[in-house]
């Protein structure tokens, strides 16, 4: 069993690696995973809050190559798409994408999950920041 | 704040620019298996198709220089370990040994006791024996391990009772290398008239072995684990003080003085006598010279990278063995970035099962560093360039990987991983 080859370029050359500042009411930071569990996945959006599309994405990951190839797909995937587009994503998008393996599926509902609860980090800095103004997006 | 991380892809056809006259792939993963030494395969090519004959037959010169053959190999492997040729058996390897030994005692001394003693660090060939005994109604103990993940003898010495038959505790650990004081078990064991098996598969013809020194009355045997032929192994079984008999769990015309049946694969046994005859030869000066590099790998890695623990007694420990988990980066992804060099994980990600090794888990390593152990195994063919060329891969990619983790950068902060609530720990 080897790696396939979307994996590993993802893997050497992983896309938006780093980190935003997580105080920053434009930035949205998702933190999915355990240690124990061998997969931690940071995912961080900036979002333009007029036009709610986003506008950068960075990812750090602890995890197997194909976790780390999951998440930094992710980063990519998002940028330049609307929060709401963004949710679309599936998880067997990235399987599909990444000829992930069945033993790795989980890898990529892992990067499913971190982008929603990035895009969910943001949203509710939105209605924090300004709840009448949240309602009506 | 970003970086640009490129991990440098080792083209395995090509030499790396770092390569300093090493050959790639290198192979440091010597508990797995082991390259055949040229002089086994050597001695073995003519049973092939000169000497092919049965070692059963017992009226023609084909079977004789067959039975020669075995018998040649027979005498090497006893000599090896302080035995005697009619306490050497043959088998298919170290599992069926295994096998043999623990079913073979638990039926035939049934009548005596139904106790069975073994540790939570044996490898799986001697713990699904056991599970499969416990179904017949045998009872096992267990043994947990200290720290280092050495037996603690007043423990074992407590378990002991009058239905013990058999204790099964290996001599040396597949994962961690750790040697476990097997002179003192099998003293304990015969004080009490237990039968003492120990699986030698990474032991044997790596640290000096005698039966008798040091009370053992079984012990398995793998030709694959010491530049032998896969497919063949030996149980040695005590024949004085005491005598130890067994049940055959393989039936069928009473080969191996009954012991076990099917006729002998005799290129594969006289490569094994082969591997145990370089073996003895070469023991002392090999293993210092494996120590040595063993030790040169870990001081190169571990004086560059902070957070990298050792797991296991370094004091009683294989020569060539080293198992570090490396904090903040996870193990297969850190064998993707070395994918030029053979080694293995404890990693949950790199086994069949998705568990993380339990024998790290028996010493008490968390999980996540379980998942960020990586196991080196040096042999009989790595050089000390091979040695520097692995650790300076290996630190390169961990650094490179601490910079793509969140863990890494959350230690940095100053946050305690163990307070923080994640989100994934519900399972």
């Amino acid at each position: 069993m080897s790696y396939s080859d979307k994996v590993l370029d993802h893997y050497s050359n992983p896309r938006n690696v780093g980190s935003m500042d997580k105080a920053s009411t434009d930035v949205g930071t998702g933190l999915v995973g355990a240690p124990e569990c061998g997969d931690v996945m940071k995912l961080q959006i900036k979002v333009n809050r007029e036009t709610n599309v986003i506008e950068d994405a960075k990812f750090k990951t602890f995890g197997c190559g194909s976790a780390i190839a999951s998440s930094s797909l992710a980063t990519e995937w998002v940028k330049g798409k609307t929060v709401d587009e963004a949710l679309a994503i599936k998880n067997m998008d990235i399987v599909k994408e990444l000829s992930l393996p069945p033993v790795k599926i989980h890898c990529s509902v892992l990067a499913e999950d971190a982008i929603r609860a990035a895009i969910g980090d943001w949203k509710k800095k939105q209605e924090v920041a300004s709840p009448v103004a949240a309602e009506a997006k | 704040m970003s970086t640009d991380v490129k991990i440098p892809q080792a083209n395995t056809q090509a030499h790396h620019p770092d390569a300093k006259g090493v050959k790639l792939p290198i192979y440091m993963d010597n508990h797995a298996t082991t390259p055949m030494d040229p002089r086994v395969l050597e001695e073995m090519l003519p049973f092939f198709m000169e000497k092919f004959g049965n070692s059963a037959s017992r009226n023609h010169s084909f079977g004789w220089a067959a039975e020669e053959g075995v018998e040649t190999a027979r005498e090497r492997i006893a000599k090896l370990i302080g035995a005697t040729t009619k306490e050497i058996i043959f088998t298919s390897g170290a599992t069926e040994s295994d096998n043999l030994a623990i079913k073979g005692v638990a039926e035939m001394y049934r009548e005596k006791g139904n106790h069975i003693i073994t540790a939570v660090t044996e490898h799986k060939a001697v713990l699904d024996t056991c599970k499969r005994l416990e179904k017949y109604g045998y009872r096992v103990t267990y043994m947990p391990v200290l720290k280092d993940g050495l037996i603690d003898l007043d423990d074992l010495k407590r378990a002991m009772d009058d239905k013990t038959i058999l204790v099964s505790i290996m001599a040396a650990n597949n994962e961690i290398g750790v040697l476990q004081p097997v002179a003192e078990i099998g003293k304990l064991c015969r004080e009490r008239g237990v039968i003492f098996h120990t699986d030698a598969t990474q032991y044997v013809g790596k640290v000096p072995t005698d039966v008798n020194k040091q009370n053992i009355d079984l012990m398995s045997i793998s030709g694959h684990k010491m530049y032998g032929p896969k497919g063949v192994g030996a149980l040695y079984v005590r024949r004085k003080n005491p005598r130890v008999q067994l049940s055959a769990i393989i039936d069928g015309g009473g080969h191996e003085r009954g012991m076990r049946s099917g006729t002998l694969n005799v290129p594969g046994i006289v490569g094994l006598g082969k591997a145990c005859a370089i073996a003895q030869e070469d023991l002392p000066q090999e293993s210092c010279r494996l120590a040595g590099l063993r030790n040169r790998l870990r001081d190169r890695i571990m004086n560059r990278l902070d957070e990298s623990y050792i797991n296991g007694s370094m004091e009683h420990r294989l020569p060539g063995n080293l198992n570090i988990s490396f904090a903040y980066v996870e193990g297969e992804s850190l064998l993707m970035g070395i994918n030029d060099i053979a080694v293995s994980s404890g990693s949950a990600c790199t086994s069949a099962t998705l568990e993380p090794s339990y024998v790290l888990k028996a010493l008490g390593t968390g999980d996540d560093l379980a998942h960020s152990s990586i196991r080196f195994g040096i042999g009989r063919f790595n050089t000390e360039a091979e040695v520097d060329y692995v650790a300076d891969r290996v630190i390169e990619t961990v650094e490179r990987l601490r910079e793509l983790s969140p863990l890494y950068e959350m230690a940095k902060e100053g946050i305690n991983l163990k307070d923080v609530k994640w989100a994934g720990e519900a399972h």
